[in-house]
């Protein structure tokens, strides 16, 4: 008996064994292999899944093949473990795509001075590291419009993940979209301490439709919001990618992403020996950031207004951050006429007057 | 009605086929998920294997997932000798983890040797404390020791969650919970690649075993375990050698925490003990309690884990499949364990009846 399953195991261990041979033949050793490093799952039908489909059109439009790890957690050993088990499978490109992947990105930028390194809404860099975002605080303030018109309680709700710059700046443009129509209004932040948790997500929208918000907005990566938004019969403005099938009534528009030919331009540069590292922080004229199809239950003035200020975001005519801006406190923060600067952006860690929550 | 019986005499020939069969069967149920994954998985078991031993960072990924465990393990076991089900391990690495933290982040500029010395002391102290709680109480009340260890432990967890999104949160870190990483004089140095948590692994390998099999006190912990009245007959005074047991169960268990934030983490994070204290039951079990063989159990785990890593990247299966394979050879191997060591043994009619009157 003994023998007789040690014979049969060895001649799995002989298929096992003609199969790698197999599989090493197949791959060819010059073809470039980009990694991608996602916070999230791949399917969490929000951030990490509008990047994921950024590397699918990667995929299709260059010849390259692309490995990803999702869900890896924002602490640096994680990220440097993935980083690490990438360029071992022989990355020589990685986009690292959560804020929190920040620090030790640039760790592995420094050790690896070969590998070229992308990483997603930060602002170190390297000379093998770039960072990329986009000025999704324009389609914010778009979608701030849509809720301000559509509001009826006056009193829209936020899910929001960390009292981050990127985040507050988030909400600071959408408020300034629902006071720009409505100036009764206000904006209910909800802190979740999680980019994607589907049942806290869900929790923290479902506190704010109690208070009595009937729009919801968020910063998460799930649908979670919009689903609550949905069961009590409310809207919901999404985020990252059209989420309508998720919360079909609730769903009004979304500002989302369009990752797929800046990692083309990106990766075809590092083909051709052009690439740079750089600071790259793309608004709506480039496509990277937009608004998604509003829905029939969006009101039409609110879609004239926002199709109008849409032209005039992309022709530069209009900036969402121009002052008068007042903070919370009443207190004048940018001065009538005067634009806040990029780097004022990046730092923001002040809320508009007209939003109801607490940073720290 | 059945009853389960040790069993004895079952030959060493014998239980490698046991768990020959089991780890095949292991991956023949996993082939049924890769199936549904729409991959081959004969291809994935093959890179799996390739992911973990294919080349000298793979091996050191396993080594460096190893140390934890191994060392977290030793700590447990020395409970388990005892019979006290320190289910705790997790909650002892955090507050290991929590004092060695306490340490690099007060007194960023002392000289590498003497701060990591401090911080390795510290760790193991507030382990060893925070295991002599549920240690205190069973002495004195008598409480369920699994019980009151499992709670521990989501307090620790908790304990640090507020920490590192309050107390201790970076403020340079633009707002991100994160706590602050320790100055460079705080990292464990390198040896080959790996930290030196190694060594240090290898080392209590050694003198944990024959602290267990060859010292007085090791003696008298396998007789408390055995029978606490046995011990008070002969003269053992069984609620202190509890005590020191369990601190030393948790120091080991801290000084894995120490470890992990100091030479893996380089700051504390409420993912700083990662499940080890988890883990580490299932490889001191598997062990049978012996240190040496945990270190081998341990590396096989951390291969197992890297492997799984491997063909989530190189083959794109989600990592909820990933677990599951994983979980099913676990599973597996677990219940193979079983059966080597005990047996089902049918309970006859009349010792039935007999048990009723």
């Amino acid at each position: 008996m003994f023998r007789k399953v040690c014979a049969i195991a060895l001649v799995f261990i002989m298929i096992f064994m003609m199969l790698t041979t197999g599989c090493t033949q197949k791959e060819s050793e010059d073809q470039i292999k980009v990694g991608f490093v996602y916070v999230g799952p791949a399917e969490d039908k929000g951030w990490s899944y509008a990047h994921d489909q950024g590397r699918l059109y990667l995929e299709e439009k260059l010849d390259v093949t692309t490995i990803y790890q999702e869900s890896v957690k924002e602490e640096d050993a994680a990220v440097e473990a993935s980083i690490r088990n990438m360029i071992d499978q022989g990355c020589s490109i990685i986009f690292t795509t959560s804020f929190g992947f920040m620090s030790a990105t640039k760790k592995m930028a420094l050790e690896f001075p070969d590998v070229k390194f992308l990483h997603c809404s930060g602002y170190e860099m390297a000379d093998n590291m770039s960072n990329y975002f986009g000025r999704m605080y324009q389609p914010r303030y778009l979608s701030g419009i849509v809720a301000g018109m559509k509001t009826e309680s006056n009193k829209v709700g936020y899910v929001a993940a960390y009292d981050i710059p990127e985040v507050i700046r988030g909400i600071n443009a959408f408020t300034l979209g629902v006071l720009s129509v409505n100036p009764e209004a206000e904006v209910f932040v909800r802190w979740t301490n999680t980019w994607y948790d589907p049942a806290k997500e869900k929790d923290a929208a479902l506190s704010l439709l109690d208070e009595g918000c009937d729009v919801i907005a968020q910063h998460q990566d799930t649908p979670g919001p919009q689903i609550a938004a949905q069961e009590r019969g409310k809207w919901a403005i999404g985020y990252h990618i059209d989420s309508r099938e998720s919360a079909p009534e609730a769903f009004l528009t979304a500002p989302v992403w369009d990752f797929g030919p800046y990692y083309v331009e990106q990766v075809q540069n590092v083909m051709n020996g052009t690439w740079k590292a750089e600071s790259y922080w793309g608004g709506m004229e480039t496509g990277l950031v937009g608004l998604a199809e509003m829905k029939d239950n969006v009101p039409a003035e609110a879609k004239a207004k926002v199709d109008e200020v849409t032209q005039q975001i992309i022709d530069g005519k209009f900036d969402v951050f121009t002052g008068p801006i007042y903070d919370q406190d009443g207190n004048l923060k940018v001065k009538e006429g005067e634009r806040m600067t990029d780097q004022e952006m990046l730092e923001f860690l002040w809320f508009v007057k007209g939003v109801v929550g607490k940073i720290g | 009605m059945y009853r389960i019986a040790q069993k004895t005499g079952v030959s060493n020939k014998r239980a490698a086929l046991y768990r020959l069969i089991g780890i095949i069967g292991a991956l023949v149920v996993s082939s049924i998920f890769i199936l549904i994954a729409k991959k081959n998985p004969l291809q994935v078991y093959t890179s799996m294997i390739n992911g973990a031993f294919g080349s000298y960072h793979r091996i050191r990924s396993i080594i460096i997932k190893a140390i934890p465990l191994a060392i977290t393990s030793f700590g447990i076991s020395v409970a388990f000798k005892l019979r006290f089900w320190n289910i705790g391990g997790e909650g002892q690495i955090m507050m290991g983890a929590f004092g060695a933290a306490w340490v690099a982040l007060s007194f960023p500029d002392l000289s590498k040797p003497l701060l990591l010395l401090i911080m390795a002391l510290t760790g193991f102290v507030f382990g060893g404390l925070y295991a002599l709680i549920p240690a205190f109480f069973k002495g004195k009340f008598n409480t369920n020791e699994t019980l009151f260890t499992l709670m521990m432990n989501y307090i620790a967890i908790k304990w640090v969650t507020y920490l590192q999104y309050n107390a201790w949160k970076d403020p340079s870190g633009m707002g991100f919970p994160k706590i602050a990483d320790f100055s460079q004089n705080a990292w464990l140095p390198q040896v080959f690649g790996i930290h030196i948590g190694w060594i240090v692994t290898l080392v209590l390998a050694v003198v944990m075993h024959i602290f267990i099999k060859h010292s007085k006190k090791g003696y008298e912990i396998s007789v408390v375990g055995e029978s606490v009245n046995t011990a008070r007959y002969a003269g053992m005074n069984y609620k202190k050698i509890m005590l020191q047991a369990l601190f030393l169960s948790g120091g080991l268990c801290g000084l894995a925490g120490m470890i992990q934030a100091s030479g893996v983490g380089r700051t504390l994070s409420v993912t700083t003990s990662a499940g080890a204290g988890f883990t580490a039951i299932i490889i001191a079990w598997l062990s049978r309690l012996s240190m040496p063989v945990m270190v081998v159990v341990a590396f096989l785990f951390g291969a197992m884990v890297q492997g799984g890593v491997y063909i989530e990247t190189a083959y794109q299966i989600p990592q909820a499949v990933t677990s599951i394979i994983q979980g099913m050879i676990l599973f597996f191997v677990l219940g193979t364990e079983f059966f080597i060591r005990y047996k089902i043994v049918p309970i006859k009619k009349e010792q039935e009846q007999g048990g009723k009157e």
